[in-house]
């Protein structure tokens, strides 16, 4: 039982096979002439044009196999600054810049999230020293700070410090925020796409439609693309061949006035000081990450609206992935892999997020960086320098990276693995925009009915007072399909936090239990949520009247 | 001494629980979860009684019997939410002398009035030397003092070969570590005439087994393990698991509350299997957040595997009529292979041997196997 028929393929080795050193007579594996200068996987040695072909070979690949990024389309990259994300960026700047043929055909922006608001240090966690060096996330480790491709920039020196000591006051911030920006605004000129860099204080200016799903469009099939790509291309050739980069660059140039205003006006301070309220109330690092990251996606979701894009490209790695599917079954979140480390991500609708560098390891974009000089910048995230066992996230970090080093074939194991999954709705009808969503992720709930164990389970963890030592009386669960008709009158009034819980999948729910409070959440969140409920009240009230297919039943309450 | 007299109960109890023997006391994560003398609130369930722990999970204060009632609660929740053990059955529990095994006997034998079935307890001796004698030992106590019927399989006679013997064959540092498969695969609970097995795998095993699972891309085991039971198919009898939500502290608890013997050793060939790696991220996924291994458990029961990754269904196994998703067993494979002189035969990828048939008077010869009563 505890070994499973399939093992680790090959005998089990007593330690990692090392890979042989390649000598000095040893060639490139690809093209058998050149000298190799990287070595990937276990005993692959590529030069640097073999490796560089693969690499973009990999991510032309990974795009032209999903044919999801119609000709034309406008498809917004989000970049953190970090390397994964940088990598991508040049890869869509090299690829746009190619002879007609190869070149890819997409209308690309940049938007950048600023959190520096949220970082701010709470007291007793380890802080910055000035002039040292920034040690973070396992892949920037492999770059010394004179080393980066940051020659040729203004201001390519590597910056120090980007924090100050401990205990950092309200005063810090803009200061923060206008290092950070120094280094960030040379880097999007430079690229040249129309960029948006925004404030991640700028929550609390969205409005509750961020959270509703458009309606889905159908699937394109297969032929409707090849359709496009065809009419592009005979577009392109109607348009004459001096159309260099294609027609839509000219246009780009002119949002980036705006941009630069909006750049210059820092946030409220206000809103400053209600962000730092919210990541200050929550207990635990895993909530605060996964609150930031909802924030931020939420924020990317208005603004790729707000412009017209269609499309979200992320640059998550392989190793990355493999990371965050392991946390996200620690969280909770098992019924939602297949959209959080899929190819695409359709739950919001009419924006598709996109994860195309998702087969690149660590290991290559590292390489990758350094050897084509890919300008990166590095801010500091929640859990920088937090020690291992401070958040879920960090402690499979560094579970998974330590067992790759004892089992070569990890990462690439679970991706596998991740490939398998589908994005299925749970047993019944698929109901798609009928069935309830939950309020932060989007995601169709999963909270079982009271007869599931895990139900039980929660029950008693969440309401000790209520707990029953007979397994009847679920009447009160929160999330169960016939508990809102019920316990809605009672509860509704006095308990507004109880009101947002329902309406949350399980992970979430987890999450929300290390917010003492929910008030500090962002406005269109306690707006959305009081809509949602009066709207259940409301059906629940008229539910007698209403003619409804019994197919609905398992949306509604 | 305090003048209270409410805390005497208390202060009582506290010195009686730091001077036991009791194992479980010893353990640092147990003493942690028993309240200190003076800060004892009072039960939050019956209000009456000191709180003498707090609950793993919710952190809340209850007194011994009450939590003792409400873990008998949430098993009998789970059996009757699962139709796990349907009322007139006869279950075979499986002992093995831990506290997993020992914990659910001793509930389902207090819920016997309620669920109307009678209990049977099942004990496997793989002859791991020096570890299994100890653990029988304790099984026999708690049979004779429940009065349940006993039934010991053991299977130096119905394998021919001990588990020692094919660990030794196939020791060596690297080869010791598939011992645990053997240990697994060898338990046979069908022979005492039951209707149901009843598995002590507590949710900490499940969540581990989870990992496993992902972090070795076993999407056929993933794809099937996710229910609650398995049910009788090709003739095996159908399994369940009552314990599947209740922590490992929560059974450490329980047991000791109840004053429950069990023999707490671990298995000689624990350390070195692969699960050691998933019991340690385990752990410390749960000091950074108490409910992790539920939260697991909720994960790999909404997994969603492509239909191409889902194992075939599962008949019966050629030679001794076990639920098999091959030909044979995992028990008569790894017999087979160890019949012919290739221990690892069923052991990782190399299957291509199972499928010939031995020589006629070799040791593998299914003609002079001696089957499986």
């Amino acid at each position: 039982m505890c070994q499973v028929g399939e093992d680790y393929g090959e005998p089990a080795p007593r330690e990692p096979p090392s890979a042989p050193r390649p000598s000095r007579e040893q060639k490139c594996v690809k093209c058998r002439e050149a000298q190799p200068v990287v070595v990937i996987r276990a005993g692959d040695a590529f030069c640097r044009g073999c490796f560089k072909a693969f690499y973009i070979h990999k991510f032309r690949a990974m795009l032209g196999k999903n044919r999801l990024i119609f000709p034309g389309e406008k498809v917004l990259l989000a970049w953190s600054g970090g390397p994964s994300s940088s990598s991508m960026v040049w890869q869509v700047l090299e690829g746009l810049s190619q002879d007609s043929a190869k070149r890819l055909r997409f209308v690309p922006g940049v938007i950048f999230v600023d959190g520096t608001c949220a970082l701010r240090l709470a007291p007793g966690r380890i802080p910055f020293r000035k002039g040292k060096r920034q040690i973070s996330h396992s892949s920037s480790r492999k770059h010394g700070p004179a080393e980066r491709g940051l020659e040729g920039f203004p201001g390519g020196r590597w910056p120090h410090t980007l924090l100050g000591s401990t205990g950092a006051a309200c005063g810090r911030s803009p200061e923060e925020r206008a290092k950070t920006l120094a280094e960030v605004k040379p880097i999007l000129q430079a690229i040249g796409f129309p960029w948006h860099v925004v404030a991640l204080e700028e929550v609390f200016s969205l409005s509750p439609s961020v959270l509703r799903c458009s309606s889905q469009e159908p699937a394109a099939p297969e032929e409707a693309y090849k359709a496009a790509v065809d009419s592009f291309l005979r577009q392109q050739h109607v348009l004459g061949a001096g159309g260099g980069p294609g027609p839509a660059h000219g246009e780009e140039q002119l949002p980036q006035p705006r941009n630069r205003q909006s750049l210059l006006r820092p946030p409220a301070a206000a809103q400053t000081e209600a962000l730092s309220h919210l990541f200050c109330s929550v207990r635990t690092l895993t909530a605060k990450e996964e609150l930031l990251q909802t924030l931020r996606a939420h924020l990317i979701l208005h603004v790729a609206r707000a412009h017209g894009y269609s499309k979200v490209m992320t640059g998550d790695s392989c190793t990355r992935l493999a990371i965050k599917l392991m946390t996200n079954l620690a969280l909770g979140r098992g019924a939602f892999l297949a959209w959080d480390t899929g190819f695409s991500d359709e739950r919001h609708g009419d924006v598709v997020v996109v994860r195309p560098m998702r087969e690149h390891t660590l290991k290559e974009v590292a390489f990758y960086n350094r050897l084509f000089s890919v300008p990166s910048v590095f801010t500091p995230a929640v859990n920088t320098k937090a020690p291992e066992k401070a958040s879920i996230h960090r402690l499979m970090e560094a579970f998974i990276l330590r067992l790759q080093t004892q089992f070569p074939s990890t990462v690439s194991t679970v991706y596998r693995t991740s490939e398998k999954l589908v994005k299925a709705p749970r047993d019944g009808p698929a109901t798609g925009d009928h069935s309830p969503r939950c309020l932060l992720c989007m995601c169709a709930l999963d909270i079982d009915a009271a007869d599931s164990a895990t139900a039980f389970g929660v029950q008693t963890s969440s309401h000790p007072s209520q707990i029953q030592l007979t397994p009847q009386g679920p009447c009160c669960f929160p999330g169960g399909p016939r508990a809102q008709g019920c316990c809605q009158g009672a509860s509704r009034r006095e308990d507004p936090q109880a009101c947002i819980v329902e309406q949350l999948c399980y992970g979430c729910r987890v999450n929300m239990k290390d917010l003492p409070s929910l008030e500090p959440l962002p406005q269109y969140i306690l707006a959305e949520a009081q809509l949602r409920t009066q709207r259940a009240w409301v059906l629940a009230e008229l539910r007698d009247c209403l003619i409804e297919d019994s197919d609905d039943e398992v949306g509604q309450s | 001494m305090h003048s209270c007299p409410g805390l005497f109960h208390a202060g009582v109890l506290s010195r009686e629980l730091l001077k036991g023997s009791d194992a479980a006391i010893r353990n640092p994560h147990v003493t942690r979860l028993l309240c200190p003398l003076p800060q004892c609130p009072p039960c939050t369930s019956c209000h009456a009684a000191r709180a003498a722990l707090r609950r793993p999970r919710s952190g809340q204060a209850l007194c011994g019997a009450c939590f003792c009632s409400a873990f008998e609660a949430k098993v009998l929740h789970t059996v009757l939410a699962g139709r796990l053990l349907p009322p007139g059955g006869v279950v075979a529990v499986g002992a093995s002398g831990g506290k997993d095994s020992t914990v659910l006997a001793h509930v389902l034998r207090a819920l016997v009035p309620r669920l109307g079935i009678s209990l049977q307890l099942v004990a496997v001796d793989e002859g791991i030397g020096g570890y299994r004698d100890a653990a029988l030992a304790a099984v026999r106590r708690q049979a004779a003092r429940w009065e349940l019927p006993l039934t010991i399989l053991a299977c130096e006679d119905l394998f021919r070969g001990l588990t020692d013997a094919v660990a030794r064959r196939t020791a060596g540092s690297d080869r010791s570590r598939y011992c645990c498969t053997f240990c697994g695969e060898l338990q046979a609970a069908r022979r005492a005439g039951a209707t149901n097995i009843a598995i002590s795998h507590n949710a900490d095993d499940m969540a581990e087994t989870r990992l496993m699972n992902f972090l070795r891309g076993d999407a056929g085991r993933l794809a099937r393990g996710g229910g609650l039971g398995s049910p009788g198919e090709g003739g095996a009898l159908p399994r369940c698991r009552p314990l599947q939500f209740a922590s490992q502290k929560e059974v450490v608890l329980y047991a000791h509350f109840r004053r429950l013997d069990y023999f707490s050793e671990e298995c000689v060939y624990a350390p070195e299997a692969f699960r050691g790696h998933a019991r340690d991220l385990l752990k410390r996924l749960e000091a950074a957040r108490p409910s992790a291994v539920l939260d697991l458990v909720h994960s790999a029961e909404r997994l969603a595997l492509a239909a191409s990754a889902r194992p075939p269904r599962p008949g019966a196994c050629s030679r001794c009529g076990a639920l098999a998703s091959r030909a044979l067993c995992q028990a008569c494979a790894l017999l087979d292979g160890l019949n012919r002189g290739r221990p690892r035969l069923a052991i990782g990828k190399g299957r291509r041997g199972l499928d010939k048939q031995a020589t006629p008077g070799t040791p593998g010869d299914p003609a002079q196997t001696k089957t499986i009563r």
